[in-house]
């Protein structure tokens, strides 16, 4: 039995109808084809899947779709306007922040609002900020590069 | 080779990669982002028992769930042949057929049995959980002790027992030189079960077209061609009508480095149902199913004189290889007896490596895949030889390097090029004092804290492999080169098509800056094709740090014929000899006469037009080398760190952490310096959280993310990343391997350093809080 919801993403509005047990994850990629935001866990754990919701950075493999009707959300597609990276994208790519790929949308989504809500983060507070976001590539070494670029604003 | 200048975006550059931006955007395309037309989605049900008869399978009640296409067991599929491995490393070791989907008997918990085609995912998941099947278990032998104890059950009952193979090497005078020594020391040294997890599974979307018989599958995989070779195989096709094709592939670490019964039977299902059949691994099906590694034991002593020089080593190796042979499987032990020496001159030497099947899964590559398992027992049965001596453990380290390349070792390996002193000396120089040290050590010791320091210095073969070493050092199927394809196009773009793989080491950018060298076009104006048989000749693939030493040399090789046939097309043009030519900044000119010039650009539209081409010259540049290296390559370094272990949890913090590794020349020093990033965190992950743990029923209890840990930003410190460059003479690029050097490195410097920090001899890993809480309980003495 579908339930209807209206969900707004990167700033188009979905009315449509979902089973309440669609998760959030699955009615992005295989409803609406955003096909940028990952799954790598059953778990919650890895946070390959991370969106905004209305806001707020939340691993959207735990959230259903029906929770998100009436909600904005935001994924790495909409991240960045008019063909311009987002100056934490271009510091992923200038400090080397990505390797196979497959965590780095999650991993941009969570550092975006890392930085919002701490703005100066020492390393070992962008280490925490990041902790729910795994990646088996980078040794994070270069995600943490990238995050401490993005706040002084070095980018090029 | 021409030398790339400051601006260039050539050899020996940091240059950003041009991969990012599509991944940085969402714009990659991984093969859980493939929709076919009619696409169904398989949904796999796996044994629940470790050995067990399957009695029955009742699917009724799934085939009339909402969605559902077909359900498919063992009975419905025709195979041509059992899940294939490709290593055989005496000629004779028999390989227990396995058909892809579970006929009569299962052997591991999580061999798949039967799979649902369904509309969607959902519904796919829906229907599995209706199907019963019934087993009439049998006991199951869940470690190698086990499998190896008199009257155990067996794994394969067709076989005399569970040992699989038993390898060995040894020299003469291995005994005498142990009866001469002054000191002995013996340690078991364990490398537990390990699992991969690359954040992306595993995942394959196959297409049968049942008019044309021709298969498409796409497959998140290290090794297509491999792929596609064994589909034809296992699925009774023609090779020449299959297309495989890695897209973007979310990290592998040699997980993907297989063909797997899953892309088999994704594949059958196909022709079975007349629609595209896709199967996205979960997690929890990954860690019960995908190959595991490292699970292997060492015996080891050391004879060695009171200065410290070691006179002979004997090793013993027990590998367990779970149930089945993958497509590697015996391959990586034996690169363990391969290495046993590591970075050290031991003169005698007797290695055995006893192999035993158990009822789990399969083990295969893992990052390092047998180096590993070497370098740590060597690197530990080292540092207890300094303490048995009282000797510094660096000191004993230089007393045993060999001093003069190419050096052989006992076991016969040619390590290429060196300078173990080198490094070492390098990393001494970034580190502490000793007295600096000892005085942090005595302030933590006031806030309840044990410092400690460990190193490591190791040698790694990779570059794999010259083809005659593949068959009848390592018993290999396949050989070991490399192709590439150089392709100008009328408009002075080029296209290379590599028979690499990548999945995250950056390909596309690094084989861009070898033309940019070599031909003097533009980085941005080169497209690098890969993972795709329907473009490349045969690849190879990307595993065992190979791609640079030998699928870079093969691009460096077809550039420069591309150069050289140029060149007999620029002499035309310009009216002159082709030896009067010289080339530079992608344009040849006369001697002398500077101004007498035409770009490469503009050979490359005259070759296409092929107007009066030189006689004997044919039309177009575009050349296809297949590249077969001399030896194996051999990068080496020597890595420290020191960590901070809380006395009252047993935690161990890693406050520091510096590596040096040489891995000869350099293309890209930023992705040089990313893949030891990883590698050294792949290595702490082994060190101190990860461990693939079973029960004595052999039920998995490591099934998710929440019980297996992968270190996250938190767990891992920052790693300090430094370099010696000493050229390899095994290709004219002169370069090594790095993608694995820091999994190697690391694992026995972390442990090192925990001993060190504790005063005992060794710890089992992972260093959990609670070994290591445990090993300080008992007073220092573990």
């Amino acid at each position: 039995m579908k339930r209807a919801v209206t969900i707004s993403v990167n700033g188009v509005s979905h009315a449509t109808g979902v089973e309440p047990r669609t998760l959030l994850v699955h009615f992005l990629r295989e409803h609406l084809n955003l096909t940028g935001t990952h799954v790598g866990c059953d778990t919650s754990n890895c946070g390959a899947c991370t969106v905004w919701l209305d806001g707020m950075a939340v691993k959207s493999c735990t959230v259903l779709a029906v929770q998100a009707d009436g909600s904005e959300v935001t994924t790495i597609e909409g991240v960045s306007a008019n063909g311009e990276l987002h100056p934490m994208q271009r510091a992923f790519h200038e400090t080397h922040g990505l390797q196979c790929g497959y965590c780095t949308p999650g991993m941009v989504m969570a550092a975006i609002k890392l930085l919002e809500a701490n703005p100066d983060p020492s390393d070992a507070e962008i280490r925490r900020g990041l902790e729910g976001n795994l990646c088996r590539c980078t040794g994070y070494e270069n995600i943490v590069a990238a995050v401490r670029a993005a706040a002084s604003g070095v980018t090029v | 080779m021409a030398i790339a200048s400051e601006q260039s975006k050539g050899i020996g550059q940091a240059v950003h990669r041009k991969e990012d931006r599509k991944l940085l955007t969402g714009k990659g395309r991984y093969v859980d982002d493939l929709k076919l037309p009619g696409m169904q989605h398989m949904a796999i049900v796996r044994s629940t028992h470790a050995h067990a008869d399957i009695t029955a399978i009742e699917t009724s009640q799934a085939k009339a769930m909402p969605g559902v296409t077909a359900v498919l067991t063992g009975e419905d599929l025709e195979f041509a042949a059992g899940v294939p491995c490709a290593s055989n490393p005496t000629g004779e070791m028999v390989h227990p057929v396995r058909p892809p989907l579970a006929k009569g008997r299962v052997r591991h918990a999580g061999e798949p049995v039967a799979v649902v085609l369904a509309s969607d995912r959902y519904a796919a998941a829906d229907a599995a959980a209706m199907i019963e099947i019934s087993y009439s278990p049998l006991p199951a032998v869940v470690t190698p002790e086990e499998a190896l104890a008199d009257g155990a059950p067996r794994v394969h009952e067709e076989l005399d027992s569970n040992v699989a193979l038993v390898l060995a090497h040894s020299t003469d005078n291995v005994d005498d030189a142990f009866a001469k020594a002054d000191v002995v020391v013996k340690q078991t040294i364990r490398n537990q079960r390990l699992i991969h997890v690359p954040i992306e599974t595993r995942g394959v979307v196959a297409d049968w077209n049942t008019a044309s018989d021709e298969l498409t599958v796409h497959s998140s995989t290290q090794v297509p061609h491999f792929l596609r070779t064994f589909l034809a195989i296992v699925c009774g096709v023609s090779e020449a009508k299959v297309r495989a094709i890695a897209p973007d592939v979310g990290g592998g670490f040699g997980s993907k480095l297989n063909a797997y019964a899953e892309e088999f039977v994704a594949a059958a299902a196909s022709r079975k149902i007349g629609a595209p059949v896709k199967w996205i691994e979960e997690r929890s099906e990954a860690m019960l199913a995908t190959c595991h590694g490292r699970a292997q034991d060492a015996h080891m002593e050391l004879a060695a004189t009171t200065d410290g020089k070691v006179l002979a080593m004997r090793a013993h190796y027990v590998q367990d290889y779970g149930s089945y042979l993958q497509m590697l499987t015996p391959l990586i032990s034996q690169l363990t007896l391969l290495m046993s020496p590591g970075a050290y001159a031991i003169p005698e030497v007797d290695v055995t490596v006893t192999n035993v099947y158990t009822n789990t899964v399969p083990t295969d590559a893992l990052r390092g895949a047998g180096r590993p398992e070497a370098t740590h027992a060597i690197e530990r049965i080292m540092d207890i030889l300094a303490l048995e001596l009282g000797m510094s453990r660096t000191e004993v380290r230089r007393r045993n390097f060999p001093q003069e390349f190419p050096f052989t070792t006992a076991i016969g390996l040619m390590y290429d090029s060196g300078d173990y002193e080198g490094t070492l000396a390098k990393l001494l120089e970034l580190s502490d004092s000793k007295a600096d040290f000892e005085r942090r050590r005595q302030e933590a010791a006031a806030r309840g804290k044990r410092l400690g320091r460990g190193l490591s210095t190791y040698v790694e073969v990779c570059g794999f492999v010259p083809s005659d070493v593949a068959r009848s050092a390592l018993g290999l199927t396949p050989g070991g080169w490399e192709s590439s394809t150089v392709r100008m196009h009328p408009t002075g773009k080029v296209t290379v098509i590599t028979g690499t793989s990548p999945h995250g080491q950056g390909h596309a950018t690094s084989w861009s800056q070898i033309v940019e060298t070599e031909l003097g076009i533009p980085f941005d104006d080169v497209e690098v094709i890969h993972g795709d048989t329907a473009f490349a000749p045969y690849g190879l693939g990307t595993y065992g740090s190979r791609s640079l030493a030998v699928g870079g040399t093969a691009v460096h090789l077809a550039a420069t014929k591309v150069r050289e046939k140029a060149r007999l097309v620029a002499a035309q043009m310009l009216e002159a000899a082709a030896d009067d030519l010289e080339f530079s900044g992608g344009t040849f000119s006369v001697k002398g006469s500077p101004d007498k010039s035409v770009t490469m650009q503009e050979v490359a539209f005259r070759a296409w037009q092929a107007f009066e081409m030189p006689e004997g010259v044919t039309p177009g540049l575009d050349e296809t080398v297949f590249f077969d290296p001399p030896n194996c390559v051999f990068p080496f370094g020597a890595h420290g760190c020191e960590v901070e272990v809380d006395e009252e949890t047993g935690k161990v913090e890693i406050t520091s952490y510096i590596a040096v590794d040489d891995c000869g020349n350099v293309v890209n020093p930023m992705i040089v310096d990313g893949q030891v990033h990883g590698g050294v965190a792949h290595g702490i992950g082994q060190a101190l959280y990860e461990g693939a743990v079973y029960d004595a029923n052999g039920q998995l209890l490591t099934g998710s993310l929440v019980e297996y840990v992968i270190p996250s930003a938190v767990e891992i410190p920052s790693i300090q990343t430094h370099r010696t460059v000493t050229p390899s003479p095994t290709n004219p690029l002169g370069v090594k391997g790095i993608g694995e050097a820091g999994t190697i490195a690391s694992t026995p410097a972390v442990v090192g350093a925990v001993c060190h920090a504790l005063g005992v001899r060794d710890l089992d890993m992972p260093l959990q809080p609670e070994t290591v809480w445990r090993a300080m309980e008992k007073g220092g003495t573990a």
